[in-house]
């Protein structure tokens, strides 16, 4: 009896799951009439636009990622190692843009810097792109913290660092070729989850006015038909794409680690 | 002497910690107070209350609301469904096999959020999707005759329980794992059925994580800009549509008023995540 309430309930569940994503892809398929055809894709991957604006994210999203590894890795590292009381502090920091949605956040950045404040970033095209990129990095805050965290979380960094500097090494040294490596698997997942992020958010890019591929997106679903499903299908192979390699890097990692043993 | 050693020591920790705080005040800290202040302050700079009283016009009072339904209507039946799904997996008898697959399909499903999901909601059911000519021509049943409509307060809700079911999926499992298998015997042994256990023991235990889950759940829905925009345009009044508007353009016509607007969302939505972060302290008595 159970058994078929939990087969029922699961299977009322992935119909909910399948069938847009049924919907979607078979939109995206049906541009020519009364045959299934690539030709929204060919449409979409032709667009000059499309091109202009995925290539932006996907830079956009390089540079996220490298900044908050350059940010959170020190930093965490930091706390565990020297003070630790301060972690509950700075954990709790890092969690913020969970609870402050984005629009509010990039709010205020368009009003506290303006061509007219003490920080005129949004006065020049590379200033609203470093803006744009630090609002990024604000919003994968929670997630690269916690993954880079909980990865220090399974090393001994005091001892490693201790046998760091009996050999000589300074705090970019140690940081960069010993902490780094050894939690390198949870820094992928972060970068991973950040690029899913990235990739196709709308509202800072929107507001911010910049070329980014979530506004283009929106600007098309708004004028076409059947190229947004093509688009969507896109971005769900994407977002699938990075949740694999997440899993997959997690899988390694513990692999290794159960043939250092 | 010493003192001022022990001073300059804890001075010297705190300087590795001067890149981040440098970070989160500038961008994250910063604009957020710039926010909060400026809801406080006439156009002049003085302080008011005022522009928090300005909110209450039908029209920004109808946007708050309306985001408060939809958010709390995808909340709850996400967590009911949710729940049922993960309660499937778990202690529901099912193989293992539909474990991971489905856990793995939710942390796909709750990332794929934003202006994709419209799309894929606009191509399944919308006025010319799958579903909709599906059941048109098929079945003569024309949705639009019933009062269907996606791009409305039902159809947003639809739309979000995509990624809201996969989140309470992904939260409420690990919590039911932890449901431990001697409570369940202990009150066999006493006599309970499986009902019994369930509404006397099982549910109270996980009462503060679904309670817990479904405030974040509502936090969620509530931020959410790009799925209704993407979906409805700029035409449905909800609280994050009408502050993109505002920040655009000054639609309310007093930019003070937009920062009371903004307030009046990071109030909202920090209740619901202090709300989760307080239960969910509850909840870890049991769940350990």
């Amino acid at each position: 009896m159970i058994k078929i309430w939990s087969w029922g309930v699961v299977i009322f569940g992935a119909m909910f799951f399948a069938l847009p994503l049924i919907g979607m892809a078979e939109f995206s398929l049906s541009m020519r009439r009364g045959v299934y055809s690539l030709d929204a894709y060919w449409v979409v991957l032709a667009d000059p636009n499309f091109q202009a604006t995925f290539g932006y994210s996907v830079i956009m999203a390089l540079a996220t990622i490298a900044f908050g590894v350059l940010l959170v890795v020190p930093t965490a590292y930091w706390v565990r190692l020297k003070i630790p009381a301060a972690r509950p502090w700075v954990e709790f920091i890092t969690l913020l843009p969970l609870v402050i949605p984005a629009i509010v956040i990039v709010f205020g950045y368009i009003r506290l810097y303006n061509t007219s404040s003490f920080l005129p970033m949004t006065g020049s095209v590379m200033g609203t792109n470093l803006l744009l990129m630090f609002g990024y990095a604000t919003l994968s805050l929670p997630y690269m913290y916690r993954s880079i965290d909980t990865g220090l979380r399974t090393i001994d960094v005091a001892t490693l660092t201790e046998a760091a500097q009996i050999l000589g090494a300074g705090w970019v040294t140690i940081i960069g070729r010993v902490i780094l490596p050894n939690v390198l698997a949870s820094v992928l997942s972060g970068a991973f989850l950040t690029f899913a992020i990235v990739i196709g958010e709308f509202t800072m890019a929107a507001l911010l006015d910049r070329p980014a591929f979530g506004p283009y997106m929106q600007i098309l679903g708004a004028n076409r038909a059947y190229e947004p499903a093509a688009l969507a299908v896109i971005a769900f192979g994407l977002t699938w794409a990075c949740m694999g390699l997440i899993g997959l890097v997690t899988l390694l990692s513990k692999h290794t680690q159960a043939a250092k043993r | 002497m010493a003192l001022a050693r022990a001073k300059r020591r804890v001075d010297l920790r705190l300087i590795g910690l001067l890149p981040f705080m440098l970070f989160v005040g500038l961008f994250l800290i910063l604009p957020t107070l710039y926010i909060v202040v400026g809801a406080f302050r006439t156009p002049a700079g003085g302080f008011t209350f005022q522009n928090i009283l300005d909110l209450n016009t039908p029209n920004i009072r109808s946007a708050y609301w309306v985001s408060i339904k939809i958010s709390f209507a995808s909340a709850l039946i996400g967590c009911i469904v949710g729940f049922g799904m993960a309660a499937a997996i778990t202690v529901g008898g099912l193989p293992k096999r539909a474990r991971e697959p489905l856990l793995t399909f939710s942390g796909v499903a709750s990332n794929f959020a934003g202006v994709p999901l419209a799309f894929a909601f606009i191509a399944t059911i919308g006025p010319a999707g799958l579903i909709t000519l599906w059941l048109k021509n098929e079945m003569g049943i024309n949705l639009r005759a019933y009062g269907w409509n996606l791009l409305s307060t039902p159809g947003l809700i639809l739309t979000y329980l995509f990624f809201q079911i996969p989140l309470m999926i992904l939260i409420i499992t690990p919590a039911l794992d932890g449901l431990r298998r001697e409570w369940r015997e202990a009150a066999a042994i006493l006599g309970a059925t499986r009902r019994q256990y369930w509404m006397m023991v099982g549910l109270p235990i996980l009462f503060p994580s679904l309670l817990g889950t479904m405030a974040l759940l509502f936090a969620n829905a509530f931020g959410a800009v790009a799925t209704a925009i993407a979906l409805t345009g700029p035409s449905l009044n909800i609280a994050p549509i009408l502050l993109f508007a505002q920040i655009r353009g000054d639609v309310l016509g007093s930019p003070n008023l937009g920062y009371a607007l903004a307030l009046g969302m990071i109030v909202i939505t920090g209740f619901a995540n202090a709300l989760y972060i307080w239960l969910r302290a509850r909840s870890e008595r049991w769940l350990k």
